[in-house]
């Protein structure tokens, strides 16, 4: 690996870095979009800035894209207070505003200057090594390395140091509050670090690679656990493997660096979305089918035991009953609630005629008891001790 | 102004590219009431973002730069982003938010990925695909503007056709299911509109400023009208004006171009809207609640009256103005306009109820 090889490894794992945590908080808060408005937002700043400064990574210029960036926040939250529009709206709104403000000072200002609207918009993270860092005539590493480990530090000490503020405003904003941490604070805090974020990142990776950084390791990480912990450590990890898989892919493909890590971090995402333990798709529809399946056989056995008692041989209980009676299930449905019940001795057929087992009395017994004093949430807990096969 | 109206009626460039602009300004309008008031604004961002897939695999395929083509391509990759961001939210814990910005930023990246691979090839002109992303208005041809007409008509008419349904899905898509209607598929159906609206777009304005387009005229809209048929109208003309004032702007000054000076307009729209709405606009709310603040006062001050009437018994009985100056939110200005209103007398310096001031300050 060459050093230029390693410096904008070093470069993308400290971006995504810098970028999954305060998305973590984003993500949970329900505000992810709210990055996509800051990062194409900021681009009026940034025009603004190089107009007073010259200097592409100037402190004056990101200070001023961070600013805009927070003013964003700040216009779209006094538009959805007048209630004429809904939040989203708004936000759509705002930011295609500002960037179009941005994009006419350039093309009316600057000319050919190189910041042109694509290279925000998608960056390339290649040339980030080209722009050095120079102290003394001490070459000390590309400008974008050291200004990113200056907001990921930052990023790191204001959240450590405000966890605690951070974690209850997040999950239970009426708790801080009256804890006394003024919810308002937090979240000016949290969308000024993002905006920072934001702005020190489009330089080196553009727009679309920050939200894709904010975004989707959190979001993927979330797919994975409860714990917030977990879910800030997961979604690093993510960020970190997506970095430096990414550049390999573009390294071997001859494509662009941002894209791949993009196309990576959609790739993990995907994997998770259909594989995660509980969250995953494929988790999620199979329980859904096996709850389906219990329900019904309960709701049978319940129509079974409510006709138990009234006479030797009422039809009810004969299994033609199933599809022409009450039921009118079809056919195949009938059939596999029949075999599922069977299966799991609740039931016992003689003739045509179905009879509850002992088995099958105690079990739906108990859930009419759960279901008549409603403490339907133990029905779950009852169905793992009973059934032998679940549905 | 008299310049570009001497452009419209002499130059075709110009006014093909206004007749362009015009329809998809309209298109974008009425489909985006629907986007609106279905609460997906965000969603065309999204989409916009990821048909670019779809628009490098139409060109890697075929090789052709073909405005059809690309329309297809991408209203196809915008469709499956749709989807996915309809199953992450419905089948996971994930929130709308979450799913937009993930579609959003892993199809666009892709999609960078791809044109940074066809850039590479010797034959590769990109120019055609860069007008997607940053959206040239100025590029487009007659025929162009032809293809964008006719699927602008074709949506048109089957949003006609499909009225009552996606009227019924819009607002309350629960009683859809209960008439029995397949209100999957007619959300399918809907987004799908939405989605090739958006790539139309796309040929105006670009990527980042579509979200603006597909709301702006929905969003200003909305504050003059209630009713559906006529929020979409207003909401299509806003649209098209957006269009048309955008271009005769950009092509009087050669250094502004088309796409953010049309977005620009459309959100001066939505402003003015947003200010002088009669029935929702910030003016009259202000109004309305200046009055009323007015009108309490007046009673206030009538009904303090009323209880220093009320130990006499004779309600016309004059009293001392001075009594009033200790009371709470009274002023000087109140006692004029309630003699305006006929409610009390003046005389000198005292002030006594009239007959139908009494009863008012009674009925209170």
């Amino acid at each position: 690996m060459s050093s230029a090889q390693i410096e904008i490894q070093l470069i993308a794992v400290v971006v995504a870095l810098a970028c999954a945590i305060p998305g973590t908080f984003l993500v949970l808060r329900q505000m992810a979009m709210i990055s996509d408005a800051i990062s194409h937002s900021i681009l009026p700043g940034i025009v603004i800035g190089f107009l007073i400064t010259q200097n592409i990574s100037s402190p004056i210029l990101i200070f001023f894209a961070a600013l805009t960036g927070v003013l964003t926040v700040v216009v779209v939250e006094s538009i959805t207070k007048t209630k004429l529009v809904k939040e989203d709206t708004a936000i759509g709104l705002v930011f295609p505003a500002f960037f179009s403000i941005g994009v006419l000072i350039i093309s009316s200002q600057l000319g050919n200057i190189h910041i042109d609207t694509d290279a925000v918009l998608v960056g390339e993270l290649a040339y980030a090594p080209l722009d050095r860092l120079i102290i003394f005539d001490i070459d000390i590493g590309p400008v974008s390395l050291w200004v990113m480990l200056g907001i990921l530090s930052l990023t790191l000490f204001l959240m450590i140091f405000f966890y605690k503020e951070l974690k209850i405003s997040t999950f239970d904003a009426e708790l801080a509050a009256s804890l006394g941490f003024t919810p308002i604070v937090i979240h000016y805090f949290l969308m000024s670090i993002t905006s920072l974020t934001t702005v020190g990142a489009f330089n080196a990776v553009g727009a679309i690679l920050v939200v894709a950084l904010i975004i989707v390791p959190p979001a993927s990480a979330y797919l994975l656990t409860n714990d917030l912990n977990k879910m800030l450590f997961y979604s690093s990890l993510i960020a970190i493997i997506s970095a430096i898989g990414g550049y390999w892919i573009a390294h071997l493909a001859n494509t662009s660096i941002s894209g791949s890590i993009a196309t990576l971090l959609g790739l993990i995402f995907l994997f998770v979305f259909l594989f995660a333990p509980d969250n995953g798709l494929i988790s999620v529809i199979s329980r859904q089918k096996r709850q389906k399946m219990e329900f019904t056989l309960l709701t049978f056995l319940i129509h079974l035991k409510n006709h138990s008692f009234s006479n030797n041989n009422p039809p009810e209980r004969e299994i033609s009953h199933l599809t022409e009676g009450h039921f009118r299930w079809n056919k195949s449905l009938a059939k596999k609630i029949l075999d599922f019940a069977e299966k799991n001795n609740m039931i016992s057929i003689e003739n045509g005629i179905i009879n509850l087992t002992e088995r099958g009395e105690k079990f739906t017994g108990e859930a009419l008891n759960f279901i008549l004093n409603n403490e339907t949430s133990k029905l779950e807990d009852m169905n793992e001790r009973f059934l032998l096969f679940r549905g | 102004m008299f310049e570009y109206l001497n452009l419209l009626l002499t130059d075709f460039t110009i006014q093909t590219i206004t007749l362009g602009t015009a329809i998809i300004g309209l298109t974008c309008g009425i489909l985006g009431s629907f986007a609106v008031l279905r609460k997906q604004s965000l969603l065309g961002d999204a989409i916009a973002h990821s048909a670019l897939p779809g628009i490098a695999i139409a060109f890697i395929l075929t090789g052709v730069k073909d405005t059809l083509l690309f329309i297809i391509g991408a209203s196809l990759s915008g469709i499956i982003g749709a989807i996915w961001i309809n199953s992450i939210t419905k089948n996971t814990r994930l929130k709308s938010d979450s799913a937009l910005g993930i579609i959003l930023s892993v199809f666009f990246g892709f999609g960078i990925v791809l044109l940074t691979i066809i850039q590479r090839k010797p034959n590769a002109n990109q120019a055609g695909l860069e007008r997607f992303l940053f959206g040239q208005a100025a590029t487009l041809v007659p025929s162009d503007v032809i293809v964008i007409g006719i699927i602008g008509i074709l949506s048109l008419i089957l949003i006609i056709i499909f009225w009552k349904e996606f009227k019924i899905l819009t607002f309350d898509p629960q009683f859809a299911k209960t008439l029995g209607y397949n209100i999957h598929l007619l959300d399918l159906l809907l987004t799908s509109f939405i989605v090739v609206a958006i790539v139309l777009g796309l040929q105006a304005v670009g990527v980042v400023l579509m979200s603006a387009l597909l709301l702006a005229p929905a969003a200003a809209a909305r504050q003059w009208s209630n009713k559906l048929g006529t929020m979409i109208i207003i909401s299509a003309i806003f649209g098209a004006l957006s269009g048309i004032i955008g271009t005769a702007i950009s092509s009087t000054n050669l250094r502004l171009s088309t796409g953010p000076i049309i977005v620009l307009i459309a959100v001066t729209l939505v402003l003015l809207s947003f200010v002088f709405s009669p029935s929702r606009g910030l003016l009259s709310r202000q109004l309305r609640y200046i009055k009323n603040r007015k009108s309490m006062r007046l009673n206030k001050t009538l009904q303090q009256m009323l209880e220093i009437v009320d130990s006499h018994e004779d309600f016309s009985h004059p009293h001392s103005i001075k009594l009033l100056n200790d009371l709470q939110g009274f002023r000087k200005k109140c006692l004029k306009e309630l003699e305006n209103l006929g409610l009390i007398k003046i005389q000198l310096n005292n002030w006594s109820l009239t007959e139908e001031g009494y009863k008012k300050a009674k009925s209170i």
